[in-house]
C-alpha cells in the first residue's frame, strides 16, 4: 500500500502523457472542416516537398495554421490554469483555492472588459497602439497588476501573509467584479454581445502569434515548477514547518505567485475565463494518488492540458459550423464529474 | 552547543523574553517548563530559528542562526509542533519521508523508506504507514511529527563534532501514560545519542523524571535553572506558578513529584459536599 500510492503516482504520469497524446491527436482531427488525421501525412509530405495542389494547400492550412496552433494555445491555457490551480491550492492549504480567489483572474478580466467596450472610446490610443494585440496584453498586464498589488497590500511587512492575501484578493476580486459590471452595464447591445462570448471563454481566436505571446509565460511556469514542488509539500504541513524542514518559505511564496500570475493572466489573455480545470484537475489527481506534489503537478499540467482540448474539440463539434463558448462545454462536463468525485470519494481530507 | 545569549523578544509593544542567557548542552535532555504564558513556545521558536530576537542573538556551535540558511539548519535542527491538522489526505509515511525530502541529504532516494519505517518504529507506529494522517487520534498524530523529525535528523548528512537539535514543543500534550512513556524515552535515546534535546512540558512530574536539566521560565525570564532536584523547590514553584505546590520525593533515588494542595482541594470537595 505505502509503495502502492507511490506506485500509482508514477502510473498516473504516464496514462496523463498517453491522454494527453490522444487528446492532441483528437483535437488535430477533428473540426468542422472534415479533414481527418489522415490528412496530416499528406500535409507534412506536401509541406516538405513543396505541392500547389489546391486540395493539399486548403488541407495544409486548416491543420498548419488553424488547429496546431489551436492544439497548441488548448495545451498551454490548459496546463497553465490547472497548475496554478494545483499551486494555489498548496500554498493556501486550501483544496478549494484557485487563482479566482486571489483576484488574479477578475483583475485580467477587467482589462480585457475596458479593452472591449472602451476600445472605441476611452481605449482607442490603447487599441491603436497594441491593434490585434491590445486585448491579450491588457488582459496579461490586469492579472499582473492586480497580483502585484495584492503581494504590496500582503507584503508589506517582509513577509507574504497568506491570510491577509486571502482576504485582500476577495476584496480585489469583488471590485473589479463591480467594475466589469459598471462597464457592461454602460455598454451597448453589440459590444454587451462581445462581452459576453469573451467571458465565456473561447479558444477560437488561435493563431501563431497568440501561441508565440503565450510561449515565455509558459517558461516562466515550467521553470518554475520543479523548484516548487518539495517547497508545497512542505506548506501542506504549514508554514513553521516547512521552515523547519529547511526550505526557504518567504521566497518560495513570491515565486509561486508570480508563477501564478504569469501563467493565469496569459491563459485569460488568449482564451477568456475558463474556469473548473483549476480545481477540477489537480483535485481528481489528489484523489488518486494523494496530495504529494511529485505527482500533482505533473499531471496537473498534462490533464489539465487534456481536458481543455476535448472540452473544445466538443465546442468545435456540437453545433456545427457554429461553435459554443469553450467555458460553457467546460462546465458542463466539469460539474457532473466533479460532483460525481465529492460524492463517491469524499472531498479528500477537507473535513 | 545550542547557546543563546541577552534574548529579547517583543511583539506589538509587549515584551515577551526579557534577557534570556541558556545554552542547550548536547547529550542532554533540557526541559522548559513553566505556567501559561510564560513565553516557553516563543522561547522554542527564537531557539529553533523560526522567530527572530528583537535583541539578542542565537548561536549554533558558534554562528549566529541567521547566517544559516532555511536548508543548512534543518540539517542540524528537527522541531515537533503541537499536532497540527493537514488539509491534504496525507498518508502517514508520506509525513514522515517529508522529513527525509531535504536536497542534499544523504541518500534521499534510496534510504527514505528505511528511514521512515526506523522512525515509525521509535515512536510505536509500525503498520501505520498507509493510515491517513488525518484519520489518526491526536496522541498518534503528535508521534507522527515526532518521527518525522527523527527522519530529518537521520537523514541529514553532517560533519563531525557538529551539533544537532531536536525541539519538541509539548510532546506528551495528548499522550496516554504508556505513549508519554515512550516518547520521552525515546528522547533520552536521542540524547543518548550526542544530540541536545530541547523540550516544552507542561507535566513537572515528567520534566523531573525524564530531563537532565529544568529551565524555569516564568513572564519571559529564566526564574531557576538547573538540575530537576536542586530546582524543585516549594518556593520555587508556588511563586513561579501562582499556587500552592507540594514537592515530594520517590524514596530510592528521591527524584521530586510534584501535587497542587491535594489536601486543601479535598477539604474545600467535603465542605461542598
Amino acid at each position: 500500500m505505502r509503495q502502492g500510492r507511490e506506485r500509482v503516482g508514477y502510473q498516473l504520469i504516464v496514462v496523463s502523457v498517453l491522454v494527453l497524446i490522444a487528446a492532441v491527436l483528437a483535437s488535430l482531427s477533428l473540426g468542422a472542416t472534415g479533414i481527418t488525421l489522415s490528412a496530416l501525412g499528406r500535409v507534412l509530405h506536401a509541406y516538405v516537398f513543396g505541392s500547389t495542389d489546391a486540395e493539399r494547400v486548403t488541407e495544409q492550412l486548416v491543420l498548419l495554421d488553424i488547429r496546431l496552433p489551436r492544439t497548441l494555445l488548448g495545451v498551454f491555457v490548459g496546463a497553465a490554469l490547472a497548475v496554478s490551480g494545483a499551486m494555489m491550492q498548496g500554498l493556501f492549504r486550501n483544496p478549494l483555492a484557485d487563482p479566482g480567489i486571489v483576484g488574479v483572474s477578475s483583475g485580467a478580466a477587467l482589462a480585457a472588459v475596458a479593452t472591449i467596450a472602451l476600445g472605441n472610446s476611452l481605449a482607442a490610443p490603447w487599441t491603436k497602439a497594441f491593434g490585434v494585440y491590445a486585448l491579450p496584453f491588457a488582459a496579461f498586464l490586469g492579472g499582473f497588476l492586480t497580483t502585484t498589488l495584492l503581494v504590496l497590500i500582503a507584503g508589506r511587512r517582509g513577509q507574504l501573509m497568506v491570510g491577509t492575501l486571502l482576504l485582500a484578493g476577495i476584496a480585489i476580486g469583488a471590485m473589479s467584479g463591480a467594475l466589469t459590471g459598471l462597464i457592461a452595464y454602460a455598454s451597448d447591445d453589440r459590444e454587451l454581445r462581445d462581452l459576453t462570448l469573451w467571458s465565456l471563454g473561447s479558444l477560437s481566436g488561435a493563431s501563431w502569434p497568440k501561441v508565440m505571446a503565450i510561449l515565455p509565460f509558459m517558461a516562466i511556469i515550467f521553470l518554475a515548477l520543479p523548484r516548487v514542488t518539495r517547497a508545497l509539500n512542505g506548506f501542506l504541513l504549514g508554514e513553521a514547518e516547512a521552515f523547519h524542514l529547511g526550505i526557504d518559505v518567504e521566497r518560495m511564496k513570491w515565486l509561486i505567485i508570480f508563477a501564478t500570475a504569469a501563467s493565469v493572466g496569459a491563459a485569460v489573455a488568449v482564451a477568456g475565463i475558463v474556469g473548473f480545470v483549476g480545481i477540477v484537475v489537480p483535485h481528481f489527481i489528489r484523489l488518486i494518488a494523494g496530495p504529494d506534489h511529485r505527482f500533482v503537478l505533473p499531471c496537473s499540467a498534462l490533464l489539465g492540458a487534456a481536458l481543455l482540448l476535448l472540452a473544445d474539440v466538443i465546442a468545435r463539434l456540437a453545433v456545427r459550423p457554429a461553435e459554443l463558448p469553450l467555458g460553457i462545454v467546460m462546465a458542463a462536463i466539469g460539474a457532473p464529474v466533479f460532483l460525481h468525485l465529492v460524492l463517491r470519494r469524499g472531498v479528500g481530507g477537507l473535513e | 552547543m545550542l547557546e543563546a545569549r541577552e534574548i529579547v523578544l517583543e511583539r506589538r509593544g509587549r515584551r515577551l523574553l526579557d534577557g534570556i542567557d541558556i545554552a542547550i548542552p548536547s547529550g542532554l535532555v533540557t526541559a522548559i517548563v513553566g505556567p501559561n504564558g510564560a513565553g516557553k513556545s516563543m522561547l522554542l521558536k527564537v531557539l529553533a530559528g523560526e522567530l527572530a530576537p528583537t535583541a539578542g542573538s542565537v548561536q549554533l556551535d558558534g554562528k549566529d542562526l541567521r547566517t544559516f540558511s532555511a536548508l543548512a539548519l534543518a540539517r542540524r535542527r528537527a522541531m515537533v509542533p503541537q499536532s497540527t491538522n493537514l488539509s491534504f489526505p496525507f498518508t502517514v509515511v508520506e509525513v514522515v519521508r517529508l522529513g527525509a525530502s531535504v536536497p542534499g541529504f544523504d541518500g534521499i532516494k534510496t534510504r527514505a523508506h528505511e528511514l521512515a519505517d526506523q522512525a515509525l518504529q521509535c515512536v510505536g507506529l509500525e503498520g501505520f504507514g498507509a493510515r491517513l494522517y488525518n484519520e489518526l487520534s491526536g496522541g498518534e498524530k503528535q508521534r507522527v511529527h515526532i518521527a518525522r523529525a527523527l527522519c530529518q535528523l537521520d537523514a541529514a548528512h553532517r560533519a563531525e563534532g557538529e551539533t544537532t537539535v531536536l525541539m519538541l514543543d509539548e510532546p506528551t500534550s495528548s499522550l496516554d501514560l504508556a505513549h508519554q512513556v515512550r516518547v520521552l524515552d525515546e528522547a533520552r535515546r536521542q540524547a543518548s545519542i550526542g544530540r541536545a534535546v530541547l523540550l516544552v512540558i507542561h507535566d513537572l512530574n515528567l520534566a523531573a523524571a525524564w530531563a537532565d536539566d529544568i529551565v524555569l521560565v516564568s513572564a519571559g525570564r529564566i526564574r531557576a535553572r538547573g538540575k530537576p532536584a536542586e530546582i524543585f523547590d516549594n518556593g520555587i514553584l508556588s511563586e513561579a506558578y501562582g499556587c500552592a505546590i507540594q514537592v515530594n520525593r520517590t524514596p530510592a533515588p528521591g527524584v521530586p513529584y510534584m501535587l497542587p494542595h491535594l489536601i486543601a482541594a479535598a477539604s474545600r470537595r467535603g465542605e461542598a459536599g
